[in-house]
């Protein structure tokens, strides 16, 4: 469990030291991909828990959701249709859902 | 304890970048926050409440003024009417308009009435003030009233049937920005003056005195008109 850690610290630094910040029209985008970020973060630890994880598969999940989600959210809005709250509620489900499946299986190791 | 085994590099790569988009989320947010729009707003919704707030107090006011119909009002109501009518003396922020006959000597055959003042100058001066916001002139110390005469007085100038000779100082209370400026309007009133020489200075004051009225009121033939009303 280190190594994600430590890997969050260091993005984090990174983007301290970088003071990069996108026009605030496009904050509604960066949070929806943030979520799906989140989303895929959870998903690969839970694959990783049940040890069905693949590298491949992982890292192009966690781009191409990242960057659907946020495109979608464009496209609803151009559209009228508010994609936004529909990808907040797809992502914010699934992130549970992979907590909770986290918490089962570290619970039941122990046992 | 146990530990995830697969994936931890792949992880921690992509925890890296989870990391970096969440510092940029949290300054963009920061800054929407700190942005002019959203303090507007926040202003704006502040000054409303403020402003609501005093217009109910101003309710209360009215209504306990209301109320009480009583002696304070009446005495407001004096107050003002003093005031209109020029029975007492007043101060505030205004205009002293220093007006001369003009030094410059007269050309031969030219009529040398051009180059003094006449009663008609000052008048379009007060006229000019009065339509800028002026509350209250006094033109050398005669407060004008609705009854103030402004005439040519052979050299002399008579106000309040009080005779004066040049300079004259008139001194108004109101918005003294607006009243230099209705004064010093391009082809207004101080530049057809100058234009025959005549001095004439306008200077702005924190606080001006104006004095009251000095005379009485007569009414040998105006009676109240009972069925005119207020």
């Amino acid at each position: 469990m280190t190594l994600p850690i430590v890997g969050l610290i260091f993005g984090i630094v990174i983007g301290l030291l970088f003071p990069v910040s996108i026009p605030m029209e496009y904050a509604k985008f960066m949070s929806v991909a943030l979520l799906a970020s989140l989303d895929s973060v959870f998903g690969g630890l839970r694959a990783g828990a049940e040890e069905t994880f693949d590298n491949t598969v992982f890292i192009t999940g966690f781009f191409t959701n990242a960057l659907m989600a946020a495109v979608l959210v464009y496209v609803g809005e151009r559209l009228g249709i508010d994609l936004y709250y529909v990808a907040l509620l797809a992502f914010g489900l699934r992130i549970f859902q992979n907590l909770a499946i986290i918490r089962r299986y570290f619970l039941r190791k122990k046992s | 304890m146990h530990r995830i085994k697969q994936g931890q590099a792949a992880i921690a790569l992509v925890c890296a970048v989870l990391g970096f988009m969440l510092v940029i989320q949290f300054r963009t947010t920061q800054s929407i926050r700190a942005s002019i729009p959203y303090q507007r707003l926040e202003d704006l919704s502040q000054r409303l409440l403020q402003t609501e707030k005093e217009r109910d107090d101003l309710l209360n006011e009215v209504h306990t003024l209301r109320q009480a119909s009583g002696v304070e009002a009446v005495s407001q109501e004096n107050e003002k009417i003093k005031m209109g009518a020029g029975v007492i003396a007043l101060g505030g922020p205004g205009v002293v308009v220093t007006i001369d006959d003009s030094k410059r000597a007269t050309k031969p055959g030219e009529n040398p009435n051009l180059y003094l003042i006449h009663d008609d100058d000052i008048l379009k001066v007060i006229n000019e003030l009065w339509a800028a916001g002026a509350e209250a002139i006094s033109i050398n110390d005669q407060r004008l009233v609705a009854s103030s005469e402004i005439r040519c007085a052979g050299p002399t100038l008579s106000v309040n049937n009080t005779r004066y000779s040049p300079p004259y100082d008139i001194k108004a209370i109101g918005d003294a920005a607006t009243m230099e400026n209705a004064l010093k309007m391009r082809g207004g009133i101080v530049e057809t003056l100058q234009f025959w020489g005549i001095q004439i200075s306008i200077k702005t004051s924190e606080y001006v005195k104006i004095p009251a009225y000095k005379g009485a009121f007569h009414f040998d033939h105006a009676k109240v008109d009972k069925e005119g009303g207020k």
